[in-house]
């Protein structure tokens, strides 16, 4: 399948060039993509960490999953809003971006992990403070997320 | 000596132009601190979050700072220690760029925040401590960290760029008196 012609299309959008066009439009969308991904960690780590039974382990990991949420959601749809524009201003880049890529299938991935498995795992009700299940998930969550962290910082870089 | 003479001084030496020039270093160092401010900012912002009443209202608030301080310290450390690195790579710089000079002006506020939050509010916690909504001291040391680490968040990511640099005149003289900034011409 050939992506280009998509990807080109992408870059040709009002928005996309409106960004290239200003000065500062891309600096303020990236700082405010940044401030997702601090919230988006916090909102993950709560969970993770717990699960990983060095967070909070006296309280019940489902009443954590549900406390944060909200924020999960919350940050992701800023990362989603931010993290589109920027795309669209630099989309052939990316496309050429082993990064990018590297990000992209993390990004798909740990969001299918976490809303079916981890969310799964949750609602169990685990007896110990670190049962051995709750820790292999929050290790996979936690890979996946750097995988997409690591493409993030490293699109920029290329 | 002053802060400029000593930067300057400090922008010529080996292993600061070694930093400067190693791209892949300063990439890796870079990233670092990106990472270590996942771990710090979450971290910060759930606590703030708790302090609000806007986050796990069932969990004692005690035990939110017990359980987090830890992680919070170590992704402060990690900051501190690769920004060091990224300042030290750019010295000069940095000291006179615009959005440096703000981030620092806010992590002395967000610390002196911290500091009365500590020894002002935070010793009577006993009586609020399970309280779903803290008391109006602790919402606003919440709202105030928050509010300022996300000031800070904003301008170390506008350091990388130069609009308000020494070497891009003329700016007004506003922006050379806060940069100590005097054109040469």
């Amino acid at each position: 399948m050939d992506l280009l012609p998509f990807f080109q299309w992408c870059y040709s959008t009002p928005i996309g060039e409106g960004i290239r066009n200003s000065t500062w439009l891309f600096p303020v969308i990236e700082a405010f993509h940044l401030l997702g991904l601090g919230l988006t960690a916090g909102a993950v780590l709560m969970v993770d960490l717990r699960l990983l039974g060095v967070g909070l382990r006296k309280q019940p990991v489902a009443q954590l999953w549900a406390n944060t949420q909200p924020w999960l959601l919350g940050s992701v749809t800023l990362m989603f809003a931010s993290g589109i524009p920027l795309f669209l201003s630099e989309s052939i880049k990316c496309l050429y971006s082993f990064a990018f890529w590297v990000k992209m299938t993390s990004l798909l991935l740990v969001l299918i992990f976490t809303f079916t498995f981890l969310r799964r795992v949750t609602q169990m009700e685990l007896t110990s403070d670190r049962p051995r299940l709750g820790r292999v998930t929050a290790i996979v969550s936690l890979v996946l997320w750097f995988g997409v962290a690591w493409g993030g910082r490293w699109i920029g870089f290329s | 000596m002053s802060f400029l003479a000593f930067f300057e001084q400090l922008s010529e030496s080996p292993w600061s132009v070694a930093l400067h020039e190693s791209q892949i270093a300063y990439s890796i160092i870079e990233s670092f601190h990106v990472w270590s401010l996942c771990l710090f900012f979450g971290m910060t912002v759930m606590f703030d979050l708790r302090l609000l009443g806007w986050t796990m209202r069932k969990v004692p608030v005690s035990e939110v700072i017990r359980r987090l301080q830890p992680w919070t310290i170590a992704g402060f450390v990690l900051m501190v220690i690769s920004g060091t690195l990224l300042f030290y790579a750019i010295p000069l710089r940095s000291y006179q760029n615009l959005f440096f000079r703000t981030k620092m002006l806010l992590m002395l506020v967000a610390g002196l925040n911290v500091f009365i939050f500590h020894s002002r509010v935070f010793p009577g916690v006993a009586k609020w401590d399970a309280d779903a909504r803290p008391p109006k001291a602790a919402r606003i040391a919440g709202a105030l960290s928050l509010a300022l680490w996300i000031g800070i968040i904003f301008s170390g990511r506008m350091i990388a760029y130069n609009w308000f640099d020494c070497d891009r005149q003329p700016q007004p003289w506003i922006i050379n008196f806060l940069t100590s900034c005097v054109p040469t011409e």
